[in-house]
């Protein structure tokens, strides 16, 4: 099995098309054999996860890149960076640290990304059509785009991102290829009370399940309603990425390639099938805690993945005319705050309640959170999932409101009825 | 001795480290250090610099490609990698490496089983054929 390469592809590896994009050919072509793919295929844009600084070799790839005359070939939208550019006194760190982050999310930009620093490009206008072909990093973008969106991405990380940018190509293999989008697992979520499937803190608990349940495999779900949101989908996907590396979910009569169970579910392969229990769906929410019994919380934490505009006005709704007792974090793009902006009364009634808005950045990826450490609150499962490891806080699950009570009185609040059954 | 597919050619040296459980870099190890940080893993405060290092199953988070690229600039990467299956998110971080012009990290596909019988810590030698002899 070798990797053909077009008569285009190989001037590009040759350096007709300079030295960025030979580098970004070379590594990309490296890949390519490695992953056992026979050909590139072209894609139609690109979402970079790299300009999150890690060390100091990730800004030296970045600034060569700019050095030897990169340019991305396609649309490319920027992950979060470790910074808040917004608000520079946000994150705390040594004056060379910051210095260094702030280089790498700057070479991403003058290679001609957009500089849109967020995890949810699909929600700043990134929206690639059903069917295109993508390069996209970060992984609940990957499954955003590969689930909801009906576009082909695998999973790309640091480098690889940013090459399929600059090459406008990504190696043809795994999701890009349509028969590997069928689903391996189906999951029946018939049991689930239909009062519980309703409520948004259901999904980040069932992506929780998902994600170590089907490790990597392509799943199916049925039995959930077809009004079930965008937000809903985001946060289901996203903690499905974090607990395994799951890049694609349908859910039969709701995502795009399962208008029914069928459409994906091949007649000759063999599924598993899994009924979800309420066993099953109570571990999974109890997993998602790391501190169950702690009486007080000391911060809140919200937006993983980023805060949509949907997602602030029912936080608005929650806390208006109110106000925190503990650090209350918002995480969300700069195009968002934007739109908040634009609202003008929205925003000021968010500050005044005593939630502190984040941009370009998020808490668990870059230390915005107080040194003291503690127990955080949040809704997020993603956040849930990687704050006890990147920022040494306990973490306790809850819904939005259960988040917007807690922060008021500093102490737990959870509404537990809705999770018996 | 052992015999692999090459990922990433290179002859090295070291001693046996077989971590218990699968490892995303990301969040699973120090870039600058090379020590285990989760504390949810079985291997946590084991330093995997200089190692010949197998690692079962295939890792998780995306930026472990940038951590693998940290580990090489600081010395403080395995000085080879035995992975049951292909990964490309490791891979990546090493082929970046040697174009910034820092060490590489040769990479074999092997049976991990075939390993069973080597204790810890026994001295390795892997070659860019991708065999893998007691020297």
């Amino acid at each position: 099995m070798t990797l053909h390469l077009t008569t285009e592809e190989r001037a590009f590896l040759a350096g007709d098309h300079g030295e960025a994009v030979s580098l970004a050919m070379r590594i990309l072509v490296s890949a390519a054999e490695l992953l056992g793919a026979q050909a590139l295929v072209r894609i139609t844009s690109a979402h970079i996860d790299g300009c999150l600084h890690h060390g100091d070799g990730g800004v030296e790839f970045a600034e060569k890149l700019v050095a030897t005359g990169g340019r991305v070939a396609v649309p490319t939208t920027l992950n979060v960076g470790a910074l808040d550019l917004l608000h520079p006194d946000t994150v705390r760190a040594d004056p060379s640290k910051l210095a260094m982050a702030r280089r790498q999310m700057d070479a991403y930009v003058s290679i001609g990304a957009e500089p849109t620093f967020t995890c949810a490009p699909y929600q700043v206008g990134h929206q690639p059509a059903f069917g295109e072909q993508v390069a996209w990093g970060e992984s609940n973008a990957i499954a955003f785009a590969n689930s909801v969106l009906g576009a082909r991405t695998e999973r790309y990380g640091d480098f690889l991102d940013a090459c399929c940018a600059l090459a406008g190509r990504a190696p043809l293999h795994g999701l890009h290829i349509g028969q590997n989008r069928q689903a391996t697992v189906v999951v029946d979520a018939t049991n689930v009370p239909d009062a519980l499937k309703d409520q948004d803190v259901f999904y980040p608990v069932l992506g929780s399940w998902l994600g170590l349940e089907v490790g990597r495999e392509v799943s199916v779900i049925i039995g959930l309603p077809s009004t079930v949101s965008r937000d809903q989908l985001k946060a289901l996907g996203a903690s499905a990425a974090s607990t395994g590396a799951v890049a694609l979910f349908h859910v039969a009569g709701v995502t795009p390639e399962a208008p029914n169970l069928d459409a994906v579910v091949g007649e000759t392969q063999s599924v598993d099938r899994i009924k979800l229990t309420a066993d099953m769906v109570k571990g999974a929410l109890k997993r998602l805690s790391t501190a169950d019994t702690v009486e007080r919380i000391d911060a809140v934490a919200v937006g993983s993945p980023h805060f949509s505009i949907t997602e602030f006005e029912a936080l608005l709704t929650l806390v208006r005319g109110r106000r925190m007792a503990v650090p209350f974090y918002a995480c969300t793009a700069r195009a968002t705050l934007q739109e908040l902006e634009v609202r003008g009364n929205d925003l000021l009634q968010l500050q005044e309640a005593g939630v502190e808005i984040i941009a370009d950045t998020c808490v668990v990826v870059t230390p915005i959170l107080r040194e003291s450490g503690g127990v955080l609150m949040t809704n997020s499962g993603k956040f849930a999932h990687y704050a006890p490891s990147n920022t040494g806080y306990e973490v306790v699950y809850g819904s939005l409101e259960d988040c917007v009570e807690s922060a008021v009185t500093g102490l737990v609040t959870r509404t537990e009825a809705i999770w018996s059954w | 001795m052992v015999e692999g597919r090459v990922l990433i050619p290179g002859n090295a040296e070291g001693r046996f480290l077989r971590l218990q459980a699968p490892i995303s870099l990301w969040g699973g190890i120090d870039p600058v250090s090379g020590v285990v940080i989760d504390p949810r893993h079985p291997d946590y405060g084991v330093s995997i610099g200089g190692a010949v290092l197998a690692m079962p199953g295939a890792v998780g988070s995306s930026s472990s490609s940038a951590v693998m690229l940290e580990l090489l600039r600081e010395g403080n990467a395995p000085s080879a990698i035995l992975m049951a299956s292909a990964d490309a998110i490791l891979a990546i971080g090493i082929l970046v490496s040697l174009e910034l012009g820092y060490p590489t990290c040769p990479v074999l596909e092997v049976e991990l089983s075939a390993l069973d019988g080597t204790p810890q810590g026994t001295l390795l030698r892997v070659t860019s054929e991708g065999r893998v002899i007691s020297p």
